[in-house]
Formats: C-alpha cells, sequence, structure tokens
C-alpha cells in the first residue's frame, strides 16, 4: 500500500558553481538519500578543485539528531579535503529546535540565505584556518 | 490526575526509513489541525523523529499509535511508540544527553524529552520499549507535579 505515497527522487542534485559546490535540500528527506549525498559529496570534493560546499536548507522542516549528524560529518570531511562549509537559510523554528534538542552542530558555520554564504566564500580564505585536530580551540584569546 | 479523554486512534508502522518519512508527514499534518504553532509542531516532529528512528534502529521496528487529546478546549497529541527489541537496561543511562550504545550522538532520547510536555518510558531487558509522549497545541499549564 505505499503506492500512494510521493515518490522521492533517490538522489539530491549537486550544483557546481565555480569552486563551489550547491546542495538543495527540500522537505522529506529519507535517511538514505542523506547518507546517499555524503558519500557523492565526499566524492565529488576529493576528484575536483572545490573550496566551498553551500548546503541549503530552507526548504526543510526538521533537523534531528540523525540530519544534524551528516550535516556535521560532511562539513568534517570537507574541511579534511580542504573545503568549507556552510549551512544557509536555517528556518528559524528549526533553529529554535535544535537549540534545544542540545544539537550545536560545531564547525557549521551558518549564513542567512545562500546568497550570503556565496558572499563569505568571496571574502578570501577563511581568515582562522581550521587545525586538523582541534579545530575549535587552537586560538583561544 | 489526567483528566483527557481520547478520540480516535491510528496505527502507523515503523518498519524502514520510508516509514520514518511517513510518520513525521501524518504527525506534522495531525498537530498542524489541531492548531499547533510552527514551532510547536516542529518541536514535536522533531521529537517523533528521533524516537521512530530509535524504535526502527534500537528496537529492530514496531509501531506507533496516535491519539487526539481533549483537556476542555485545549487540543494535543498522544503518540507510543513501541517495539519488540531488546529493551533498555538502564533507562536513566540511556536518557543522559551524549549516551549511545549505537554511533548515534546520543541526543534522541534526552533531546527528544526537552521538546514535548509529556515523556515516559516502559521497557526492560529483553520485553520491548514503548516510548509514550504527548504536546498540547497552546501554552497549557503544565501539570506542575511532573519530574524527572
Ligand atoms: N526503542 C529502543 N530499544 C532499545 N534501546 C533503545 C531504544 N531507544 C533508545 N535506546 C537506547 O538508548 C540509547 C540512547 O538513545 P538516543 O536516541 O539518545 O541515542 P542514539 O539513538 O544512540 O543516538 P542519536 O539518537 O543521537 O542518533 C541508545 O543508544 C540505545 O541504547
Ligand atoms: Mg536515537
Amino acid at each position: 500500500m505505499t503506492g500512494s505515497r510521493r515518490a522521492h527522487p533517490s538522489r539530491v542534485p549537486v550544483l557546481a558553481l565555480g569552486a563551489t559546490l550547491l546542495i538543495t535540500l527540500q522537505g522529506e528527506l529519507h535517511d538514505s538519500m542523506a547518507e546517499q549525498l555524503q558519500e557523492d559529496l565526499t566524492h565529488r570534493i576529493a576528484h575536483s578543485p572545490v573550496t566551498g560546499v553551500v548546503i541549503d536548507i530552507s526548504g526543510v522542516d526538521i533537523v534531528d539528531s540523525f540530519l544534524g549528524r551528516v550535516l556535521a560529518e560532511i562539513a568534517s570531511h570537507a574541511r579534511l579535503m580542504a573545503a568549507r562549509t556552510i549551512l544557509a537559510g536555517m528556518r528559524p523554528a528549526v533553529a529554535i529546535t535544535l537549540v534545544e534538542l542540545g544539537l550545536t552542530l560545531p564547525g557549521l558555520p551558518t549564513a542567512l540565505d545562500v546568497e550570503r554564504a556565496l558572499a563569505m566564500f568571496e571574502h578570501g580564505p577563511c581568515p582562522d584556518p581550521p587545525h586538523p585536530r582541534r579545530a575549535n580551540h587552537a586560538d583561544l584569546p | 490526575m489526567q483528566t483527557s479523554h481520547d478520540t480516535g486512534t491510528i496505527r502507523l508502522p515503523i518498519g524502514s526509513d520510508t516509514d520514518l518519512a511517513w510518520v513525521r508527514q501524518q504527525v506534522r499534518q495531525a498537530a498542524a489541525e489541531l492548531g499547533f504553532g510552527l514551532v510547536q509542531q516542529t518541536k514535536l516532529v522533531t521529537a517523533v523523529s528521533e524516537l521512530a528512528r530509535n524504535t526502527l534502529i534500537h528496537g529492530g521496528g514496531g509501531q506507533v499509535e496516535m491519539t487526539v487529546l481533549h483537556q476542555g478546549p485545549v487540543l494535543g497529541l498522544r503518540l507510543a511508540f513501541t517495539d519488540d527489541g531488546p529493551g533498555i537496561r538502564d533507562i536513566e543511562q540511556a536518557m543522559t544527553d551524549g549516551y549511545t550504545t549505537g554511533s548515534g550522538l546520543g541526543m534522541g532520547l534526552s533531546g527528544a524529552k526537552r521538546l514535548v510536555q509529556e515523556f515516559g518510558i516502559d521497557s526492560r531487558p529483553g520485553g520491548g520499549t514503548t516510548i509514550t509522549v504527548a504536546a498540547w497545541a497552546t501554552g497549557l499549564p503544565h501539570p506542575r507535579a511532573e519530574d524527572g
């Protein structure tokens, strides 16, 4: 009786804008799709000169611990291959819920929207180059 | 002290990640129809996603029962997630932020509890697990005695 349920594409499309990859997540994201995306992205970054990844989640209505972990892992894999990841367009209700859930998503900077995320990449290299071991605590003032 | 009564229950299976998506959609729709605000809907659906995934991954699959609650003019939803899996040996430990026996972040149970108004676990080793939560459509005066 699954025929009446809406069919879903099995892959999330990844768009290349120069050296930046743009991923747009939308609606109901199945766990298997999130895992597939993680694999696809890691492959893309390893095989092309990518320096930035923007993940647009403005169309996502919940981020739970599973999706949160996938996003954090994408960012940390990208970082190991010298690419930065920015999460764009998180809905206010999602942000409020994430805080209460207790997910902090360290290593995942956010931007209000895709345009601003892309602008963040244009403003030169990351002023605070991530250290492979202690990305968040390398240089406390 | 619970004076609410039930009006119809629906049962949804939890056996695959497609089912997880379906359960989230059904709960979202029910909550919206009952007048939950956007933030309330998002909190409830997120909690449901955590609990349904635990039923699938840790409990080996099961089902969720969704019941509409009335308490005076206030509407709510009760969701009971049931599986016949291995059960939870130490509930207090499982409820601790960051505790996991798998590869997760260990935030699901403790986080879900913070996202709903009522939360209960019935589980014993070898005897399966039932986790029941409830959320209300408006700022219902919370039962004061609720603790833990
Ligand atoms: N339905 C269940 N049946 C058996 N054990 C469970 C069940 N739900 C939770 N647990 C146990 O409680 C632990 C904590 O659950 P919790 O959801 O907080 O973390 P997780 O599922 O391991 O990781 P996360 O949800 O953050 O991805 C689990 O690792 C598991 O051992
Ligand atoms: Mg979990």
